[in-house]
């Protein structure tokens, strides 16, 4: 009669092998679409996790470029500031506005004014020992820039000063996940 | 399970009485509740009430499959070309258009191509297709070859068909007379009326003609 064995004819009768790319890529019988199937998820997943070390790598080389050291900056003489008064100062750049706090004679506080809820400015309350965010009603405490109320989740970011000769140094921002 | 590999499908329109208890079996399967996989034609309707009962005949290169952009008909490895994958099947009838014997059947209300599979779920456990166990006059009969050959010693199996420029070697075969040339059926050859039949000197090969539907 007829051969039987013709589950893989193909309507232009030419072997598998000649036949077009996706005609092998989309076949009809079942055992080749699963092997295909696991063969193109296997090749997704490869690449897939291939570009995402290489985007790895990326972000770690531009992070490595851009990292600049805050350089050191004058704000203010110690005597600019009496006991318990606060003052605005922008650092590193222009663009970060800061809080420099004379909590006691020798003692100074600076933190980033912009709160970590959603940057509002915060307003110093010293006579509560707290910072204030009006935005959304959040809290820092004063002597740590930990949030203490309202929806802020992490502390303000921290200025580290130097004090030489009676003047006020910024030297560093120490951001603080908790 | 895979359908045995020596229990074949034969369709003998000579013998098919136009009852529909095909259809009315297959349509009374849970797995398609209420829409029949199998439809009889008419073979000349304006002289003769003969019928043809028509399954899907399982093409080794099914048409259906081919034209699918979605990839959805799939053929197992026993040679059964099943129903449309629900998850792929974007209903978009290329499959029902590009039969050549208008088997797929588009359920609009459910987006999904529903097919005759041979009865999968049976045949696949070494039973027989509904159709085949329903039928009166054994018209549709699945069995081994030699069944068909000790059963029916005035027929032969054919499995080749025309329709247009391509060729259709199908899993099922259907039944013709032993002493016709004819080694393949043309599906077209029904379809319009030429006026120059070569097989009007043989009626019982004009049997074994599909007649679809002019639209």
């Amino acid at each position: 009669m007829e051969d039987d064995n013709s589950t893989t004819a193909f309507p232009d009768g030419r072997a598998e092998q000649e036949q077009p790319k996706w005609r092998r890529d989309f076949p009809i019988d079942v055992e080749a679409d699963e092997y295909g199937s696991r063969r193109d998820f296997t090749r997704f997943m490869v690449l897939t996790s291939l570009a995402f070390a290489c985007g790895q790598v990326w972000i770690a080389l531009l992070s490595f470029f851009r990292t600049r050291r805050p350089t050191e900056q004058r704000i203010a003489a110690v005597d600019d500031l009496q006991d318990g008064q606060a003052m605005v100062f922008h650092y590193p750049t222009n663009r970060d506005p800061c809080l420099l706090i004379r909590q006691s004679e020798n003692q100074f506080l600076a933190y980033s004014s912009l709160c970590t809820h959603l940057m509002c400015p915060v307003r110093p309350e010293l006579e509560h020992d707290r910072l204030h965010c009006p935005c959304h009603e959040g809290y820092f405490d004063l002597a740590t820039g930990r949030p203490a109320a309202g929806p802020p989740r992490r502390p303000l970011p921290r200025i580290r000063l130097r004090i030489d000769r009676g003047i006020v140094y910024a030297t560093d921002v120490e951001e603080r996940t908790s | 399970m895979p359908v045995p590999q020596d229990q074949y499908f034969f369709i003998d329109p000579n013998r098919c009485i136009g009852c529909e208890a095909c259809v009315q079996a297959c349509s009374e399967c849970d797995t398609h509740k209420g829409h029949s996989m199998i439809h009889l034609e008419y073979l000349n309707r304006r002289e003769s009430p003969q019928t043809l009962p028509v399954v899907c005949m399982h093409c080794d290169s099914p048409t259906c499959a081919e034209v699918c952009p979605a990839d959805a008909i799939k053929r197992t490895e026993d040679g059964v070309v099943q129903t449309a994958r629900k998850p792929r099947c974007i209903a978009c009838n290329n499959c029902v258009l590009a039969c050549p014997f208008g088997v797929p059947k588009m359920d609009t209300r459910q987006e999904l191509m529903m097919k005759c599979d041979m009865c999968y779920d049976r045949t696949s456990e070494g039973k027989r297709p509904m159709c085949a166990t329903v039928c009166p006059s054994q018209a549709l009969f699945f069995g081994t070859r030699e069944d068909i050959e000790r059963l029916r010693p005035r027929s032969r199996a054919v499995n080749e068909f025309h329709f247009g420029l391509q060729t259709i070697h199908t899993k099922v075969r259907m039944m013709v007379p032993r002493e016709s040339p004819a080694s393949y059926i043309d599906v077209s050859d029904a379809m319009y009326d030429s006026g120059e039949r070569s097989d009007e000197q043989d009626p019982m090969l004009a049997a074994a003609r599909f007649a679809l539907p002019i639209i």
